[in-house]
């Protein structure tokens, strides 16, 4: 106690003595040979320059604005929260620069008042925050395609959590006044192609969240600031960014990105629509593709996260799928949250292929990709959920397993 | 001070049960400033008209440079908007505006809200009206002179109209 007094009037005596000769930065460090603790503050921390992990971009046209970065997952602690400087992003048409002084979110379509209202009132509402997954509906589809990622970051790297924090959207409705014959909502982003996404009206007023918040502070631009809409365990395109605009109606819009694409062409040549929630899903994030690892002790870590709910069980197989024993989850697990999982393995230096398969709370079974592929085919795309299995070779080098065409 | 709290506690109760007063009225013209929904009937559809062949002239200035001539986009680049009328239960399919998209007013709101992709919301209802019209017609759709307008364009039966079905998940049943 009397010790932080100390530092805290020595901080003081510091501060008023750089306010008095009006220079920034570590005064007196001349004098001593090592920075001073002082010295390394910083009003708004950075990790250690040391520590190298980055998301991993990738353009999706000629244009740029079009495309996603990948987390690296396996880089990361897995637990329930990705750095909001390493979650992944998927944009359509860039990240606009809004200013929540001016920007507003209009409500209006089968509603008794439409309102307009600013980021402050929305923030002037009775908060809630939950930790969840977001995942876009397109992680993993190299491999359902036959051309399997290289690491886990660019496989699953379209997958983060965070901690949320906002107003459930059916209060902010309520506001409003949602007339009965109101069957789905309309949301609309700001950004510059007006990504609009039909969410059906029992998610509105079940656990959907109008958000403010990541991580205990603002939004990151690229997650939506000032406003987004949170649907915990729909796919990523339906937590509408940077949103605008909430048009209540009696129907879906059947927008661009619910018809054209976020469908799933089947192998008689029909899509399916409105495939809202992402299926359970695993992978190990260590030892995954592109480690190398040497023989002994190794502690198997990976991510385990359901639309669903909860996960309920994570099975780890370390010789390609003979045996399989039960991971430890981290406590405590989260519904439609990324779930941490490990298991102990002493590693004998023999080639090897591990792996890991997850049931969540509904009974719902991770399938193999055969097992997928044998109802779907090779060109739904979306929505691909199957166990990913790495190799680990002799000499210690992890890749991935290749698929037989 | 009891009572005070009581009447705080009959206020939050009262609050908690009615609107929490936030947010002001929109006005009509904010609404109709704001409201770009477009529906597959035609609702939100706004006046103006166009044919292909002017079209095909806003085609020409302000889209060929990314989606190439007749829309056949650039692989890897920018996405075509013809073709793979048929390809949708092939090995190979190719999912365009012609072949995949179900609604042509989608096509509409889909350049209205988007393009073109570095300049948008700057074409006025009847560019937008005949440059759906062109690309319609380059997949054979419409009618080169075919009047694509409010009335129109919801009456256009796009190939995959009848395409799409609800999710049938969860469809796989994993062994264990
Ligand atoms: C600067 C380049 C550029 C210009 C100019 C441009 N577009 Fe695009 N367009 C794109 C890109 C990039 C996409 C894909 C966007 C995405 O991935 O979400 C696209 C997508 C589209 C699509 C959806 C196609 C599909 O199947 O996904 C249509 C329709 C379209 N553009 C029409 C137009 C029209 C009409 C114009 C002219 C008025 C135009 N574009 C001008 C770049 C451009």
């Amino acid at each position: 106690m009397a010790k932080s007094r100390r530092q805290f009037l020595a901080a003081s005596a510091g501060a008023a003595a750089l306010t008095s000769c009006g220079k920034p930065g570590g005064a007196p460090a001349a004098a001593a040979p090592e920075a001073s603790p002082a010295a390394n503050m910083r009003p708004y921390g950075e990790r250690s320059p040391l520590e190298k992990p980055l998301r991993a971009i990738r353009d999706l046209s000629a244009s740029s604005g079009t495309g996603s970065s990948r987390t690296p997952l396996g880089d990361l602690f897995p637990g329930w929260i990705t750095p909001s400087s390493l979650h992944f992003e998927r944009h359509h048409a860039g990240v606009p620069a809004l200013d929540p002084a001016t920007h507003t979110l209009l409500v209006h379509g089968l509603v008794e008042t439409p309102l307009v209202f600013t980021i402050d009132d929305i923030r002037r509402f009775p908060a809630v925050s939950r930790i969840c997954f977001l995942e876009c509906g397109g992680n993993n589809i190299g491999d359902q395609r036959g051309v399997p990622t290289p690491d886990v970051q660019q496989s699953h790297g379209l997958v983060s959590g965070a901690e949320w924090t906002g107003v459930p959207l059916r209060v902010l409705l309520q506001e409003s006044g949602v007339k009965p014959e109101a069957k789905w909502v309309i949301a609309e982003g700001a950004d510059n192609c007006r990504l609009a996404r039909s969410i059906p009206m029992e998610k509105v007023m079940s656990d959907a969240l109008l958000v403010y918040g990541q991580n205990g502070e603002a939004l990151r631009p690229e997650q939506g600031y000032p406003l987004r809409l949170i649907l915990p365990g729909f796919e990523g395109n339906m937590n509408v960014k940077w949103l605008r605009r909430l048009n209540v109606l009696d129907q879906p819009a059947m927008s661009s990105k619910e018809t054209a694409y976020y469908t799933e062409l089947r192998r008689d040549g029909k899509a399916e629509m409105f495939t809202f929630v992402m299926e359970a899903r695993s992978v190990i994030t260590r030892p995954s593709g592109g480690q190398k690892l040497k023989p002994g002790f190794h502690e198997i870590v990976g991510l385990a996260w359901s639309g669903r709910g909860k996960i309920e069980k994570v099975e780890v197989s370390l010789n390609g799928g003979q045996t399989w024993a039960v991971a430890t989850l981290r406590e405590p697990v989260l519904s439609q949250a990324l779930t941490a999982f490990r298991l102990p393995w002493i590693w004998d230096g023999q080639e090897t292929v591990i792996q890991c398969r997850c049931t969540d709370e509904t009974g719902y079974l991770q399938p193999t990709r055969e097992e997928l592929v044998a109802v779907r085919g090779l060109n739904s795309g979306y929505h691909y959920n199957a166990i990913k299995p790495w190799k680990v070779h002799a000499n210690g080098e992890v890749t991935h397993v290749s698929i037989p065409a | 001070m009891s009572r005070f709290l009581l009447s705080c506690l009959a206020l939050a109760t009262l609050l908690n049960a009615q609107p929490h007063g936030l947010g002001r009225p929109a006005t009509p013209e904010e609404v109709r400033a704001m409201d770009i929904t477009i529906l597959p009937d035609g609702t939100g559809l706004p006046a103006g008209k166009g044919t292909a062949v002017q079209g095909e002239v806003v085609f020409k200035s302000r889209c060929v440079v990314c989606h190439n001539e007749g829309g056949q986009g650039r692989p890897g680049a920018y996405p075509a908007l013809v073709g793979g009328i048929g390809s949708l239960a092939t090995a190979k399919p190719k999912k365009t505006v012609g072949s995949y998209w179900p609604y042509a007013t989608t096509v509409f709101d889909h350049i209205n809200r988007a393009m073109p992709f570095n300049t948008p919301h700057i074409l006025p209802p009847n560019d937008v009206y005949a440059v759906t019209a062109y690309i319609l017609f380059l997949n054979g759709i419409v009618q080169r002179n075919e009047e694509m307008n409010a009335q129109t364009l919801p009456k256009v039966v796009m190939p995959n109209r009848d395409g799409f079905v609800p999710d049938s998940r969860p469809d796989i049943k994993a062994k264990r």
